[in-house]
């Protein structure tokens, strides 16, 4: 049995649904076609499995979590066996009555997401008018007492406006700020030419998170992720695969990320059907990218293969057609022109407006 | 209630900030300090300083307890040690200072 790895954090989507359509949503491109949304019944024994397996962290996300309307059972479930539990959100749609029971019934933190530091620009990206409820929801979050994480999700139409976003977060007494470049896979893969950043746009931004990081230590953490496409290498992508982190979608598949099941060729498991630390320890899927007898050249005799693993293999699928191929991120990589060929696209692309895949039920809808 | 400053004084009364918590992990038998998007895995002296850090406390205090289960090391040297440690938890925004 394979026991070697403990996974520290369940990453629960409850669901697909959202009343929002940001154009980098990280949830699959075919969220139309997926099957229904487990009970909740079984999500309380995820959790007691998920608990008893070892994970310490929950984070309550989707789609949009508030949309399920047993959170209040899921919050209550997971606090009760002492797991850190973390809402991720976009805010919509929550009343302060419905945080306060959150808040009453043990929940430990808050993410929310922002789209952007102005109003108009954020409900454009949204899709919707949300961005005057968000900070409605931000003061609430605070009021309670609850530490509050901002997530804005950069690319190139809000990259410039990082000086503003960390104000927005100062202004909102955020605990901390991430600063997350689009990471492009699922919808951003699709509208990755209208989301890359140029380099300069990049080393501004970087530069700019820099000195904010430094000024407020201690009192925000401000976290800048770059995105793999200017990175030298990959990203230790879920800190490797199978190793720390557990997804569980909202059909109840388990996945060591939250696209693995759209990587062709792998088996994952259901936890209607099975016991979590089954899943975990023996499903196929799971099993696949663990350690390091899989890896491709060059990764197999690269110094940095225990630090990156190999990078993200959604990414490496994507652009290469290969799921066990090195991350093409990485300059090492033999496939590394694809991503010189986006960084080059998007400095043609440079000030000229490129219109938005926006995610929606139906597929894609350009507006 | 302020952030802990990274210099820290022997009269602070150190507790931890509300986003953080303190989890026993009974399958290593040591603690974990949980907090948003991040977890520290503690060795036993962290682990023992932490549970300290509940703002009844002083910095003074928790090094005294220190020494006493750790009679072989030097006080400066637990002193230094409890300090850099406060330190590194409030440069996490981990600490506010109850006094």
């Amino acid at each position: 049995m394979n026991t070697r790895y403990r996974p520290y954090t369940l990453i629960a989507e409850l669901t697909y649904r959202c009343p929002l359509r940001c154009p980098y949503c990280s949830n699959p491109v075919d969220i139309a076609r997926r099957g229904n949304e487990i009970v909740t019944a079984t999500w309380l024994r995820v959790l007691r499995e998920a608990e008893a397996l070892g994970v310490v962290q929950v984070h309550l996300t989707g789609g949009e979590p508030l949309l399920r309307d047993d959170l209040e059972r899921l919050i209550e479930g997971a606090r009760h066996l002492d797991l850190y539990t973390n809402l991720i959100t976009s805010g919509l749609p929550l009343t302060r009555e419905r945080l306060s029971r959150f808040h009453a019934l043990g929940l430990d933190s808050v993410q929310l997401s922002f789209q952007s530091s102005r109003a108009s620009e954020s409900d454009r990206l949204a899709g919707a008018p949300s961005f005057r409820h968000k900070l409605e929801v931000a003061c609430w979050v605070k009021s309670l007492g609850l530490p509050l994480t901002l997530n804005v999700v950069l690319h190139r139409d809000n990259i410039a406006e990082i000086a503003e976003i960390i104000e927005l977060a100062e202004a909102c007494a955020a605990d901390r700020l991430e600063l997350a470049n689009a990471q492009y896979v699922g919808w951003a893969f699709q509208n990755r030419s209208a989301l890359l950043p140029t380099r300069e746009q990049l080393e501004q931004a970087r530069a700019t998170a820099e000195a904010a990081r430094v000024r407020l230590r201690g009192t925000m953490e401000v976290v800048f992720v770059t995105p793999d496409y200017y990175s030298a290498y990959p990203k230790s992508c879920m800190d490797g695969w199978g190793r720390r982190f557990i997804v569980v979608n909202p059909e109840g598949t388990a996945l060591p990320c939250h696209l693995a099941h759209t990587l062709p060729g792998l088996r994952f498991a259901n936890v209607t059907d099975c016991h979590l630390a089954d899943l975990w320890h023996h499903s196929p899927g799971f099993n696949q990218f663990r350690g390091e007898e899989w890896l491709p050249d060059p990764c197999r005799t690269c110094s940095r293969r225990s630090m990156d693993f190999g990078g993200c293999r959604c990414q490496a699928f994507l652009l290469t057609g290969k799921v066990g191929a090195t991350d093409p991120a990485c300059t090492l990589s033999p496939d590394h022109d694809l991503i010189e060929a986006a960084r080059q696209h998007a400095t043609d692309l440079a000030g000229r407006p490129v219109l938005f895949a926006y995610r929606s039920g139906l597929g894609f809808s350009h507006v | 209630m302020r952030p802990l400053s990274p210099m820290i004084a022997s009269t602070a009364k150190p507790r931890l900030s509300p986003k953080a918590r303190l989890r026993f992990d009974r399958r290593t038998g040591r603690y974990l300090l949980l907090y948003p998007e991040r977890g520290l895995d503690l060795n036993a002296t962290a682990g023992e300083i932490t549970r300290l850090c509940t703002g009844e406390h002083r910095m003074e205090d928790i090094v005294r307890h220190l020494a006493g289960t750790c009679p072989a090391v030097s006080p400066a040297d637990i002193q230094r040690a409890v300090s850099e440690f406060l330190a590194a938890l409030a440069a996490r925004g981990l600490l506010q200072d109850h006094r």
